[in-house]
C-alpha cells in the first residue's frame, strides 16, 4: 500500500469531516484565556513523558495546574509502565520518565550516554499502600508482617484463625474463609508490596519482590480500581491497593516496631525520610532504598515510591526549559499540594522537598 | 455471508459463458482493471503473510528467554503459554456450548417464526449489539453478572459436585462469581450476535420452493426446517460457529475484565482463580511491560494466530465434506 | 425422507387429524404463568419459579399434543417452544446490556460532553469525549479507505477474474481465515510492524487504522462478493453484446447495480470494527488533546477511553465511560440506518 496515495485519498475526507464538525480543535483547548492567572513563567511546545501507572492521577493533577500556568504548554503523559517509561527514555523518545523503582546500574550507563552527562533523579510520588479488608462485623484490625505474609500465601486460610485473633483482642471474628485479592496485572504497588513482605518477614515470604504477583489460587482484579471493587463487592475479603483510592474501606494497621500504624501519608513521608539514599550515585540522583523493617514511631513501612527521571543537561534550549519547570514545579510545596488534594499522596517530607528542589534547578541546556 | 455451495455452482455456470468473452476485447484498459483486482486479492495474501512474519520476526526471541522472564509460575515458553492455552479452550468452548444453539435459535425466530413487526426490529438490535464495544460487556459483566451468579455457583457445586466426572467441573466454588464460567457466559452473550446474524442471513435463503415443497408434503413446521432449511444452510452454520469460535478465541477486553486469573490448570471450571487466555493475558502485561516480555507476548499471539488459522483451516475441510456429500 | 415414509404410511388413515384447539399454546401460558405465579406465593425466588413455569410450559403442551395429535406434531410443538425458550433466554441479557448503556449513558450527555476534550489547564475544568470522538471517526475512516478498494477489488478478482481457479480458491480461504483473526493479534501485528519500521516509542493513528483494515477486508470482500453474483448475467452479457470491454463493464454494469450491497456490506464492517479496544490500545494510544494528524502522534478513540476510565474507577470517570458507551452506540445505529437507507436507494428495480 502507497503510503502517499492513502494521504491524498485521505485529505478530502479528514477535510469533509473537519467541516462536518465546524471546529478543529475542541472548544476548551482553542483560547487560552480561561487559566487560573498566575503565570508567571510562559513556556511552551510539546513535553513529553511517560512511565509508571501509579502516577496517572498525579500527573494529571500536576500537568493539568501546569499548563494552566503555562499557556502554551502541552504536557502528555503516557501511562506505559515504568520499565517501558524508563528504557524509552534512555532511548531518547521522551523527555523524562516516571517510574515505580529507581533507575538500575545497568540503565544508568545507557541513561548517561542518553545525557551525555548525569541524570537527574528526584521522588516526587509517595502513597501508602493501605492493606484493606471488607469483613461483616470486623471495623479494625491489626497484623504483623508474618501474619499478612501467611494470609497472601494462603496458608492461614480462616478469618477466626490464631494468628489473627491473638494480635486483635476484643475483636469477634467470624469463622468464614479469607479470600486474598490480588493485581491480575503487573504493578509497582505489587513490586512494594512484597517487597515489604519480602524485607519484614523473609521466612513467611520466600517470593522476591517482582511486578507480578507470585502466588496463585486468589482472587484477582485488574488495577487498583478493579481490586477496591472487588474487595468492596465481596465479603471476607483482604487485598493491597493505593491507599488514596480505598474510598470507604476499612485498612489494617501494620505492626512497626511494638505498635500498629495505620496508613497515612504523614506515616509514608516518615519512612522515607528515614529511609538511606543509596551509596555510589551521582549527586543529582536521589535513590531511596525504602526501610521497610524501620521501628521509627508513626511510620507506615508499606509504601509506593515513584521517582521523576529525567537528564542534567538537554541539548535543546526549549526541551530543558520545560522539563526543568515542569519538574521544579513538581517538587515545589505547590506541586506536591496539587497531587495532594487530588490523588491523596503524601508530600515529600521538608528535608527531602529541599534536597529536590536543589537539584531539578541544576537542569539546563548546554 | 452465504454458503460456499453457490460460489462454485455459481463459477462453474460462468465458465460455459462469459470465460470466452473475457479475452474478446479490453486491451490496456482490460488489463490495467484484472490487474488491480488480482493485485487487492494478492495485498489479502500479503496482508496474511504480513501477520505472519512481522509477529514471527518480533516473538521470534520469545520464544528462548531466560527462565525469570517467563516467570514467576513457569520457567519457559511452553510452561508459559500452556495455561493460556487451556484457559483459551475452556472459556471458548463454555462460549460455544452456550452460545450455538440459542444462536440458532434467534436465526429461527427471525426467519421462519415470529411475524415481520417482530422480527425486523429484534435483527436490528441484534446488528446493534455486534457494536457494543467489549469493554462494556467487561463493565457489566465483572460488576453486575458475576455478583449475580455467586448463588448459581454454590448451587453447582453442591448439585453436580458429588455426581462423577461432571463433578471434577464443579469443585470448590469462587466467593466472587469471577470464573471461568461467568467469562464463558458472557463470552457466550457477546458472541450470540456474531452467529445470528450470518445463520439468520443463511436461513433465510433457503429456496422457498423447498421450503413449501416441504410443507406440501405435509410436514410440520420444524420438519420443515429440518430436512430443507437446515441441509441447505449447513456450510453457513458451521463458518457462523467458526466465525464465533474465532471471536471467543480472541476476544480480549471482557476476559480480561471478567476472569480472576490464576495458573494452576484445573478442572474447576468455578474455581476462584483459572488460567487466563492469550488474548486476555497480553492486554494485562502489555502495561507494565520490559522489552524482553513483549517479546513473550508477541510470541504468544503468534501462537493465537496459528490456532485461529488450525480452526478455520478444519472448519474448511468439514464443510467441504458436507458439501461433497451433498453433492452425492 | 424418513418423513416422507411416514406420510406415505399415514395415507390410509383418516385424512383429518385431530387438533389441538388455536389458543391451546395460549392456554398453555396462562397456565404455566400460574404456576409460576403459585410458586412465588408458596415463597420460591423470582428466577426460579420462572425457570419452572417456563418448563412446564415446554413440557405440558407437547405432552397434551402428543396425547391428541400425535408424534409429530408434538416434536414440532417442542421444538416451537424451545426455539422460543431460546430467543428469550437470549434476548434478556442483550436487552438488559443495552437498557443499562442507555440508562446510564444518556444522563451525562451535554454540549460540554460533545465538544471538549481532555486537555484542562484547571483540575475543576469541566472535561469532553470530542478528541476521542473525533479519534474514533478518523482511524475508523483510515481504516475504510484501506480495507474498502483491496475488499472490493478482491471481490471483482474473485467473482469475474478468478473463476475458481487455485489462486481464487486460495484467497477465498485466506479471506476466511482473515474473518477469525483475533483482533489483538492484528493490533500486535500493526504494533510490530511500525515499531520495527518507526522505532519502539512510535504510536499514531494511522497503525490502529491498519489493524482495523485488517479486521474489515474480509468482512467487506464477503458481503462484496455476494452482491457482486447476485447481478445477473443477463447484464454483463449484454454489455459485451454492444462491445463494450470487460472492465468498462464492471465498473459501468456491474459494480452500480451491486452498489447498494456494497455499501451495506461497507457500513456493517465498519460497525463491527468501530467498538474495538484491543487493537488501538496496542498502537494508537491515547492522549488528552484532539489530534487530527492521522500519521503523528497519539490518538485516542472512544473504546480505549472507556476502557481507561474504567480503570481509575472513581463515580465521574465511571459517568465519562457510560457516556463515551452511548455515544458509541449511537454512532453505530446512525452509520447502521444510512447503510439501510443507502441500500434502498441503490437497490436494482425490480
Amino acid at each position: 500500500m502507497n503510503l502517499k496515495s492513502i494521504r491524498r485519498a485521505a485529505v478530502p475526507g479528514v477535510a469533509a469531516l473537519a467541516l462536518l464538525m465546524s471546529a478543529c480543535g475542541a472548544s476548551n483547548e482553542t483560547s487560552s484565556s480561561d487559566n487560573n492567572g498566575d503565570s508567571g513563567t510562559s513556556l511552551s511546545g510539546n513535553l513529553k513523558g511517560g512511565g509508571a501507572t501509579s502516577q496517572e492521577k498525579a500527573q494529571e493533577a500536576w500537568k493539568t495546574k501546569f499548563q494552566g500556568m503555562n499557556s502554551g504548554l502541552t504536557i502528555d503523559y503516557s501511562l506505559l509502565g515504568s520499565t517501558d517509561g524508563r528504557s524509552q527514555f534512555t532511548s531518547g523518545a521522551l523527555s523524562f520518565a516516571g517510574s515505580d523503582s529507581y533507575i538500575s546500574d545497568d540503565e544508568l550507563k545507557k541513561a548517561n550516554e542518553r545525557c551525555n552527562g548525569d541524570i537527574v533523579e528526584v521522588p516526587a510520588y509517595i502513597s501508602s499502600i493501605a492493606i484493606a479488608f471488607n469483613v461483616k462485623g470486623v471495623d479494625k484490625l491489626q497484623l504483623d508482617a508474618a501474619t499478612i505474609a501467611k494470609i497472601f500465601d494462603g496458608k492461614i486460610t480462616k478469618w477466626n484463625d490464631k494468628a489473627i485473633a491473638d494480635q486483635n483482642s476484643g475483636v469477634t471474628l467470624p469463622d468464614l474463609k479469607i479470600s486474598p485479592v490480588h493485581r491480575a496485572d503487573d504493578s509497582g504497588t505489587t513490586k512494594n508490596f512484597t517487597d515489604y513482605l519480602n524485607k519484614v518477614a523473609p521466612s513467611d515470604w520466600k517470593y522476591p519482590a517482582a511486578d507480578a504477583f507470585p502466588v496463585s489460587g486468589g482472587l484477582s482484579a485488574e488495577g487498583t480500581s478493579g481490586v477496591v471493587k472487588q474487595i468492596t463487592d465481596t465479603n471476607g475479603t483482604i487485598g493491597y491497593a493505593d491507599a488514596s483510592q480505598t474510598g470507604d474501606l476499612k485498612a489494617v494497621s501494620v505492626k512497626v516496631g511494638d505498635a500498629y500504624v495505620a496508613p497515612s501519608p504523614e506515616g509514608a513521608a516518615k519512612t522515607v525520610a528515614v529511609s538511606p539514599v543509596v551509596s555510589g550515585r551521582e549527586a543529582t540522583d536521589i535513590a531511596v532504598d525504602v526501610d521497610r523493617t524501620t521501628a521509627e514511631a508513626g511510620a507506615y513501612p508499606v509504601i509506593l515510591l515513584s521517582y521523576l527521571i529525567g537528564c542534567k543537561t538537554y541539548t535543546d534550549k526549549a526541551e530543558a526549559a520545560n522539563v526543568k519547570g515542569y519538574f521544579e514545579f513538581i517538587v515545589s510545596d505547590a506541586g506536591q499540594a496539587e497531587s495532594s488534594s487530588f490523588a491523596g499522596s503524601a508530600k515529600l517530607a521538608p528535608e527531602t522537598a529541599k534536597k529536590a528542589q536543589d537539584i531539578v534547578a541544576q537542569i539546563s541546556a548546554k | 455471508m452465504q454458503g460456499r455451495t453457490d460460489v462454485t455452482a455459481r463459477t462453474a455456470e460462468a465458465e460455459d459463458a462469459p470465460a470466452s468473452w473475457a479475452s474478446v476485447r479490453g486491451g490496456v484498459g482490460d488489463r490495467i482493471f484484472s490487474g488491480a483486482a488480482l493485485l487487492a486479492g494478492l495485498t489479502i495474501l500479503a496482508a496474511l503473510a504480513g501477520v505472519f512474519i512481522f509477529l514471527a520476526l518480533k516473538g521470534a526471541t520469545g520464544f528462548t528467554k531466560a527462565a525469570d522472564v517467563y516467570g514467576p509460575h513457569a520457567s519457559s515458553f511452553l510452561g508459559y503459554v500452556g495455561p493460556l492455552l487451556v484457559g483459551t479452550f475452556t472459556a471458548s468452548a463454555i462460549a460455544l456450548v452456550i452460545a450455538v444453539p440459542l444462536a440458532f435459535g434467534i436465526a429461527l425466530v427471525i426467519s421462519h417464526y415470529a411475524p415481520r413487526w417482530i422480527a425486523a426490529p429484534v435483527a436490528y438490535v441484534i446488528d446493534l449489539l455486534a457494536a457494543v464495544p467489549s469493554v462494556v460487556y467487561g463493565l457489566w459483566g465483572a460488576f453486575y453478572l458475576a455478583q449475580k451468579l455467586v448463588p448459581m455457583h454454590v448451587w453447582l457445586h453442591e448439585h453436580l459436585g458429588p455426581i462423577p466426572l461432571i463433578g471434577k467441573l464443579f469443585g470448590e466454588p469462587s466467593p466472587a462469581g469471577r470464573t471461568l464460567l461467568t467469562a464463558g457466559i458472557v463470552l457466550a452473550i457477546m458472541i450470540l450476535p456474531i452467529i445470528t446474524a450470518i445463520t439468520r442471513e443463511v436461513f433465510s435463503r433457503t429456496p422457498r420452493l423447498h421450503q413449501e415443497a416441504a410443507l406440501a408434503l405435509g410436514a410440520t413446521r420444524w420438519e420443515m426446517i429440518r430436512m430443507t432449511v437446515f441441509p441447505y444452510s449447513r456450510s453457513g452454520m458451521v463458518s457462523a460457529v467458526m466465525l464465533g469460535l474465532g471471536r471467543a478465541l480472541g476476544e480480549t477486553m471482557a476476559v480480561t475484565m471478567v476472569l480472576s486469573v490464576g495458573f494452576n490448570i484445573s478442572w474447576n471450571i468455578i474455581a476462584t482463580a483459572s488460567p487466563t487466555s492469550i488474548a486476555a493475558n497480553i492486554a494485562l502485561k502489555y502495561k507494565e511491560r520490559s522489552a524482553d516480555l513483549l517479546n513473550v507476548l508477541v510470541a504468544t499471539g503468534l501462537v493465537l494466530f496459528l490456532m485461529t488459522f488450525l480452526v478455520n483451516f478444519i472448519a474448511r475441510w468439514i464443510v467441504g465434506r458436507s458439501e461433497r456429500r451433498m453433492a452425492r | 425422507m424418513s418423513a416422507v415414509q411416514e406420510v406415505t404410511e399415514r395415507v390410509h388413515v383418516p385424512l383429518v387429524q385431530p387438533r389441538l384447539p388455536r389458543q391451546a399454546p395460549a392456554i398453555m401460558g396462562v397456565v404455566a404463568v400460574a404456576f409460576g405465579a403459585l410458586l412465588m406465593v408458596l415463597g420460591m425466588g423470582m428466577i426460579s419459579a420462572v425457570l419452572l413455569g417456563a418448563l412446564v410450559y415446554l413440557l405440558a403442551l407437547p405432552l397434551w399434543s402428543m396425547a391428541v395429535e400425535g408424534r409429530r406434531a408434538a416434536t414440532d410443538r417442542m421444538m416451537t417452544g424451545l426455539i422460543w425458550a431460546a430467543f428469550g433466554i437470549a434476548v434478556v441479557p442483550l436487552v438488559s446490556l443495552i437498557w443499562r448503556v442507555v440508562s446510564k449513558g444518556v444522563g451525562r450527555i451535554d454540549g460540554t460532553f460533545l465538544s471538549y476534550s481532555f486537555f484542562k489547564t484547571d483540575i475543576n475544568a469541566p472535561v469532553g469525549v470530542y478528541h476521542a470522538i473525533i479519534g474514533t471517526l478518523l482511524i475508523t475512516l483510515g481504516a475504510a479507505i484501506i480495507s474498502v478498494p483491496v475488499g472490493v477489488m478482491a471481490a471483482v478478482y474473485l467473482v469475474e477474474y478468478g473463476k475458481g481457479n487455485k489462486l481464487a480458491k486460495a484467497i477465498t480461504f485466506l479471506v476466511d481465515v482473515m474473518t477469525g483473526i483475533p483482533s489483538i493479534v492484528a493490533g500486535l501485528f500493526a504494533f510490530a510492524l511500525f515499531t520495527l519500521i518507526f522505532g519502539p516509542a512510535y504510536v499514531s493513528g494511522i497503525g490502529g487504522s491498519v489493524a482495523l483494515s485488517l479486521l474489515m477486508i474480509p468482512i467487506v470482500v464477503r458481503a462484496t462478493e455476494e452482491m457482486l453474483m447476485l447481478v445477473p448475467d443477463d447484464l454483463r452479457e449484454a454489455s459485451y453484446a454492444l462491445g463494450t470491454p470487460k472492465w468498462k463493464t464492471i465498473v459501468r454494469i456491474v459494480l452500480p447495480t451491486a452498489l447498494g450491497g456494497i455499501l451495506t456490506g461497507v457500513t456493517l464492517a465498519i460497525s463491527r470494527v468501530i467498538g474495538e479496544t484491543a487493537p488501538l490500545l496496542l498502537i494508537a494510544g491515547a492522549t488528552d488533546r484532539t489530534n487530527m494528524n492521522l500519521f503523528d502522534g497519539a490518538m485516542t478513540t472512544l473504546p480505549v477511553l472507556i476502557y481507561g476510565q474504567n480503570l481509575r474507577g472513581d463515580a465521574p470517570a465511571e459517568a465519562i465511560a457510560w457516556g463515551a458507551a452511548f455515544i458509541l452506540i449511537v454512532i453505530v445505529m446512525v452509520l447502521n440506518l444510512a447503510a439501510r437507507i443507502i441500500g434502498k436507494i441503490f437497490a436494482p428495480k425490480k
